[in-house]
């Protein structure tokens, strides 16, 4: 397949390892978070990790749409499901996750609720549009990639007057999650932040450019290298992130060059502005409540908010206290060093965010346990 | 019956009555079509000297008629591919029909000839069978359970059980077609493809690989689940592990697209015209040649071998050159969000 083999050659990736062998100093170690999901995926899906020497250590971070809406976020949405009338769509992977009473959207579904899933959120509006009896509800997740389509969902009703749509609004922004990490006072307290340079997002970037990041990379230090989702990008940029460490320097590089600017997509920015604006602060599995994180509909548009429109109120958020997935996210603890871990939290019943995904690192670790050790062993 | 002849209608309550009007449809649709059945309520089979293998599965698919096949066919093949993953000669089916009320004749006659015509192409018999009709809303058109026996001659054992370290593991063919071909065509999905369904009876083919490698330990037909599924089947009932290389799998570069583009992983994607064997070293080479001559196996592959490994892992080395878990999938595979 063109364009995209060419970014998984087996050979290419044999020298790319081999460069990255050669650069890594002894005695040292690299202790990478690759902050998306998309990474996280990439690197399970290929193997990436056992390419790598050693001393280079992936730390799967927060950037998984799926695995940080708090489950608080997920019972409003089951129980917006279940009123008469309304239609619920949503994205495929969002359907299986278990709410606080172990309830899933496909359960939900099966008791008899009008859960959808669509590929896209205008899929959503075309549906309001062919059923005005419905109250078509757009359950929103994700970053800033998936961000501007719900914008443009929102516009496109609004400009043809569809009054039977409405969005339940749980997007999140990137930068305000990394910033969390590095300087959450409370872990700050406890313990430093174990890791060195970020692998950043790909298609996050392409929205919002790769100047958001200047800030932390300067600010503490640690090395941005933007990476596209394709193995190879992975590799390349590892590499990248090893020289400058190597270097003492922390810049904001950009791998992804075939789709990330520094300044991002202009129209795709403008348009979430203009209906979106920042929450003062919200609340993300395994982080907790992080400020201005996450994104609602302006006052503009509160005719297409299903929170203002269903007058749905937010419960407290009920992370389990005993729950590592902070310090997990952080680099600073292994999935086994968490009580939780393969006894009250598992994937068929997730605590943490690190649970939720196959490609949380608590997740791995469940299910690939003996393979998972053996990797950390080698390291 | 005018309905019936001009085949202008829809099922209505009245052709599951048990009157008149039941038996016209079973006269002029299904006993039409299948060649025999309808006049007794069994069959009676004169078989081949052996073991009788006995299996049934029931059939719900949407949409009902699909590229490369419909629920007719799958149904014929469905069963005829589970008996004769067992080593057995599939000899005859039995046909269980739910329709719904108002479900248009015109497409069940066309499901009944495409079952007829895929029996015809397995060389089996449909000998005796059911029709229920339940009323609009309570059914999804068309409900098809086949039943089927065949017969296993002489000592030939076969079983999920039998994989053994150092066993070969190949499949007949290109993997995912029929999933991906369903899901292009289903709602929601706005993309076109010029993937069809695999959907074929696979007796002819498994016969050819047993005559060419009688020691084989195993085989399955990969359909939910895929691929992955049957390895952890294989690896947990034999307590081996399997260890598959990805460049080794065969899949059509529309296949791989479109799995791209949904984020879906081949792996985990249904078949209906491929077999999986377990096969042991020596007889490898000429399982693999015999596969390759026929029709339906021309793209088979060695992809992987079984080894010791007492936590019973399917793992893959990817083409990118790692290593990485093929693990069960959990439910229905979802498209991606990132």
């Amino acid at each position: 397949m063109r364009y995209v083999d060419e970014f998984r050659d087996p050979a290419r990736a044999r020298a790319l390892a081999a460069c990255i062998a050669a650069e890594v100093q002894p005695g040292r170690s690299y202790r990478l978070m690759e902050f998306c999901g998309g990474h996280t995926h990439a690197i399970f899906r290929y193997g990436v990790q056992d390419l790598l020497p050693a001393a280079v250590r992936m730390i799967h971070g927060p950037g998984c749409p799926v695995c940080v809406l708090p489950v608080g976020r997920l019972d409003m949405a089951l129980a917006l499901a279940r009123r008469p009338g309304v239609t619920l769509c949503t994205y495929g992977d969002m359907l299986r996750v278990p709410g606080s009473r172990k309830g899933t959207l496909l359960r939900a579904r099966a008791e008899g609720a009008d859960v959808r899933m669509v590929g896209s959120a205008l899929d959503a509006v075309r549906l309001a549009e062919a059923d005005p009896a419905r109250d078509v509800v757009f359950f929103a997740i994700g970053f800033e990639t998936t961000t501007p389509p719900t914008a443009a969902a929102i516009r496109r009703a609004a400009d043809r007057g569809v009054g039977n749509f409405s969005v339940f609004s749980n997007h999140v922004l990137t930068p305000a999650a990394i910033m969390n990490i590095l300087e959450a006072p409370a872990v700050r307290a406890i313990e430093r932040v174990e890791i060195d340079g970020f692998l950043g997002p790909a298609h996050v970037s392409v929205v919002i450019g790769a100047q958001p990041y200047e800030h932390f990379a300067e600010e503490f230090g640690k090395p941005v290298v933007i990476a596209g989702f394709e193995p190879l990008d992975v590799m390349q940029a590892i590499l990248m992130l090893v020289r400058q460490l190597n270097a003492g320097r922390a810049e904001v590089e950009n791998q992804y060059t075939r789709a990330v600017t520094r300044d991002g997509n202009a129209a795709a920015k403008a348009l979430v502005a203009e209906v979106f604006e920042l929450r003062r602060s919200f609340d993300w599995r395994g982080l907790g409540p992080v400020p201005y994180s996450a994104l609602r509909l302006r006052a503009a548009y509160a005719a297409f908010d299903a929170e203002r429109r269903f007058a749905m109120d937010a419960p407290p958020a009920v992370e389990n206290k005993a729950c590592e997935c902070p310090r997990i996210l952080r680099g600073a603890a292994r999935p086994t060093d968490c009580r939780l871990f393969g006894r009250q939290c598992t994937p068929q019943t997730p605590l943490g965010s690190c649970m939720v995904s196959d490609e949380g690192a608590c997740a791995a670790y469940y299910r690939y346990g003996r393979r998972a050790r053996a990797l950390e062993a080698a390291q | 019956m005018k309905d019936l002849d001009s085949l202008a209608g829809v099922v209505e309550l009245r052709h599951g009555a048990g009157g008149r009007d039941m038996a016209e449809l079973i006269a002029r649709l299904f006993v039409a079509a299948f060649g025999e059945g309808g006049e007794e309520d069994q069959a009676v089979l004169a078989l081949p000297p052996g073991r009788v293998a006995l299996s049934t599965d029931g059939f719900v698919i949407a949409p009902l008629f699909f590229p490369g096949g419909d629920i007719g066919s799958l149904a014929v093949n469905g069963t005829v591919n589970d008996i004769a993953m067992g080593g057995a000669e599939p000899v005859a089916l039995t046909a269980g029909f739910i329709l719904e009320e108002g479900f248009p004749l015109a497409d069940l006659a066309r499901i009944v000839a495409s079952m007829a015509q895929a029996a015809r192409a397995a060389g089996v018999r449909i000998v005796t069978g059911d029709t229920k009709v339940v009323e609009r809303g309570k059914g999804d058109g068309v409900f098809i359970t086949t039943a089927g026996v065949g017969v296993v001659a002489g000592s030939l054992s076969l079983s999920v059980r039998g994989a053994r370290p150092g066993d070969a593991v190949i499949v007949s063919g290109t993997m995912g077609d029929h999933g991906v071909a369903v899901m292009a065509t289903r709602a929601g999905f706005d993309f076109e493809t010029e993937v069809v369904s695999d959907c074929a009876a696979l007796n002819g083919l498994a016969a050819a690989l047993l005559a060419a490698a009688p020691g084989t330990r195993s085989m399955r037909d990969p359909t939910r689940g895929g691929l992955a599924a049957v390895l952890n089947e294989i690896a947990q009932a034999s307590g081996v592990g399997i260890v598959i290389r990805e460049a080794a799998v065969p899949v059509h570069p529309a296949v791989r697209g479109a799995c791209e583009l949904l984020g879906l992983d081949p792996l985990y994607v249904a078949n209906e015209g491929k077999l999986v064997a377990v096969v042991p070293p020596e007889q490898a080479a000429a399982a693999l040649a015999a596969l390759r001559a026929h029709p339906l196996g021309q793209d088979a592959a060695v992809i992987g071998a079984v080894r010791a490994d007492p936590d019973r892992f399917v793992e893959m080395e990817t083409a990118f050159g790692g290593r990485r878990m093929v693990d069960w999938i959990a439910g229905e595979q979802l498209p991606r969000i990132c």
